[in-house]
């Protein structure tokens, strides 16, 4: 048994026979030539077949792995007819009477030294793309025809580095695994094994040897760990560890589509948190049923200046198209205290947590809010939306906030702009003080959703920022859960809905203690959808919820 | 010919998809456009010559847009950054 340290960028195990992957080689030959016309030509032609060639791979790509992938085979295609890179092969065929073989591998050499010699891991792992795109090209001028696995039964592909042609254009069906000896998490390789779900280790060096082919090779694509010729211990802990990844798999696969339901039929919203519009595919794909967190911040942290009613609309109406109709939560501006933004000109405070922040400066700053509770209220005609706003302390503040959406939808209407009649205005329960006064709140709001970090670090007196606090800073605390099931019964009693949005929504070990407190939407991010509906309908309430409740209410044991 | 400044947003900076996205869009305007930062300048329909630049999260460019429609495309090109870059 032998064990090679690599480093895992694709989580996920693999066993089977080891199979090096082959290139069939092309050795350039230089000569000179006379029409150089026709050999100009005759690059050409490669040139235009090589673009053909990439289209058909982006689309394959983006079947099997989605619009990033294929982007990658459009950048190629890119390179392929680059005007720098066309000028220099033109030059080397009509200029010095070099063959097209040669031409284009001078010219893929100096364009890949340039971007190996760039000070960035990225930008070097470029000179990848040009000697990828270059070797098509070379392979249609000399008539070669590229990979393949030359084996019946599925393997696991060891090679120095593939290219993203070669990985995308390989039968996924037969590969279990990519060991590379060479590349990085930000290679191709890595990328389209994450997208696909297929096991990888990068970057396991030269040790890996010729000899080791065929022979039996187990990875492990979250640890890096490759062990070949494995005994019979540590195969016997990886098919154990491989059968628990696919079953955990498969279930969640089978989640897709079905509702968030207890055993005893009570139904909970699991809803998504998002930081930009761009998340939403992320949510589309993991089946999440709505969005309960809309971070509006990203549009002031990408911003050097305010950002324009117009472009806050855009965003918000992206968002809302988008979801097609399912409810989208958007959280009024929420900076300050841990995100500062220069132009906000904030001043410096001893204690920003406590500061001038989220509502507080919308309040105080009436012009700036309005801006953006327009853009809110224009882009509400598009979708079924919420508001939301963060940090409240007091009844006042809610009732200034909601004077502000009556302006500024009786501007609307004066103007002729439509917006919908139907949003829905919510505040995030997330200091002491909104808990105590959560009954006068629920008379005012339509819901609320709880920030667990921040009511954690308020009821706790927790900073969580400060990360020496440990085993005193406890999310798992009863004042918080206690704090929780006040907020539950005053929304009920006044015909609320509650939510969570924060990290603690996805926290599998209280989901049973949520449905017992009578939380009606969990918030999470995306990927944490299908493992939470997974445990949502393992629960069934009527064994639980009266002990929980007793527990919360009496002798609490910390869980 | 119109200019503009613009400090690039996008946390990858101008790499390969980004300068990709950005090379397609240029390709839909008359105008002549070039690319600057310190003492390097490019044409932005030049793909490798964009990404040699190397420009990162946070590095100023100065966009030069010149032709008969300088003015429209320059705002449109501006728009464009904004959103993408």
């Amino acid at each position: 048994m032998i064990t090679i340290q690599g480093k895992g960028v694709s989580a996920g195990i693999g066993i089977g026979p080891l199979y090096y992957y082959r290139r069939v080689t092309t050795t350039i030959t230089r000569r000179e030539v006379e029409d150089t016309d026709a050999e100009w030509q005759r690059f050409k032609d490669a040139q235009a077949t090589a673009i053909e060639q990439l289209g058909v791979l982006a689309e394959k790509a983006r079947e099997e792995a989605g619009d990033e992938a294929a982007m990658l085979f459009e950048t190629h295609q890119m390179m392929a007819e680059d005007l720098d890179y066309e000028e220099a092969i033109e030059a080397s065929i009509k200029e010095e009477k070099l063959n097209a073989e040669a031409s284009v591998s001078d010219v893929a050499a100096q364009f890949a030294e340039m971007f190996a010699s760039m000070d960035d891991a990225y930008m070097q792992a470029r000179a990848a793309d040009v000697r990828d795109v270059s070797s098509r090209i070379l392979g249609i001028l000399s008539g070669v025809v590229q990979g393949g696995i030359a084996s019946d039964e599925p393997v696991l592909l060891a090679s120095d580095d593939l290219a993203p042609s070669e990985t995308i254009q390989l039968d996924k069906s037969k590969i279990l695994g990519f060991i590379t000896s060479g590349g990085s998490g930000s290679s191709h390789t890595a990328i389209l094994a994450r997208t696909m779900g297929i096991p990888a280790i990068v970057g396991v060096g030269d040790v890996f040897k010729p000899e080791y082919e065929g022979r039996t090779v187990a990875v492990d694509g979250s640890t890096g760990a490759v062990v070949i010729d494995p005994d019979e211990e540590t195969l016997d802990h990886m098919l154990k560890l491989r059968e628990e990844q696919l079953n955990l798999q498969k279930m969640l696969e089978e989640l897709r589509g079905q509702p968030n339901i207890t055993k005893d039929g009570k139904s909970v919203r699991v809803y998504c948190n998002i930081g930009s519009p761009e998340d939403v595919a992320a949510v589309l794909k993991n089946d999440g049923g709505g969005i309960g967190l809309f971070r509006s911040e990203f549009l002031y942290l990408n911003s050097k200046t305010y950002p324009t009613e117009d472009e806050q609309f855009e965003a918000y109406k992206k968002v809302l198209s988008d979801m097609d109709g399912r409810e989208v939560v958007i959280r009024t501006c929420d900076v300050g205290a841990d995100k500062q933004i220069d132009y906000f000109d904030l001043p410096k405070e001893e204690n920003p947590a406590m500061g001038m922040r989220a509502l507080r400066i919308s309040l105080s700053r009436p012009d700036f809010f309005r801006t953006q509770l327009r853009a809110l209220y224009r882009a509400s005609a598009f979708g079924k939306l919420g508001i939301m706003f963060p940090m409240v302390t007091s009844v006042w503040e809610v009732r200034e906030a909601k004077k502000m959406c009556e302006r500024v939808k009786s501007e609307l209407k004066e103007e002729g702009i439509p917006y919908s009649e139907q949003v829905e205005i919510g505040i995030m329960i997330e200091t002491p003080a909104a808990v105590f006064v959560s009954d006068r709140l629920a008379k005012e709001v339509d819901f609320f959703s709880c920030g667990t970090n921040d009511l954690t670090q308020y009821t706790l007196a927790c900073d969580r920022q400060n990360n020496d606090l440990g085993r005193f800073y406890d999310p798992h605390h009863p004042a918080l859960l206690r704090a929780l099931k006040i907020v539950a019964d005053n929304a009920h009693k006044n015909g609320c809905w509650i939510g969570i949005c924060g990290e603690l929504g996805a926290d599998l070990k209280l989901t049973e203690t949520f449905l017992a407190i009578g939380i009606d939407e969990l918030s999470v991010s995306p990927s944490a959808v299908l493992p939470l509906r997974n445990a949502i309908r393992s629960v069934d309430t009527r064994e639980s919820a009266d002990r929980i409740l007793s527990e919360l209410a009496n002798d609490y044991q910390a869980l | 010919m119109k200019q503009f400044t613009y400090t690039v947003t996008d946390p990858v900076g101008i790499h390969a998809r980004p300068a990709g996205l950005l090379v397609k869009e240029i390709k839909n305007y008359t105008s002549t456009v070039m690319i600057a930062k310190d003492d390097k300048s490019v044409n932005a329909l030049k793909l490798m010559a964009l990404m040699g630049m190397g420009i990162k999260c946070g590095d100023t460019v100065t966009v030069s847009v010149e032709g008969a429609n300088e003015e429209a495309d320059a705002a449109a090109i501006e728009a464009f950054f904004k959103a993408n870059l």
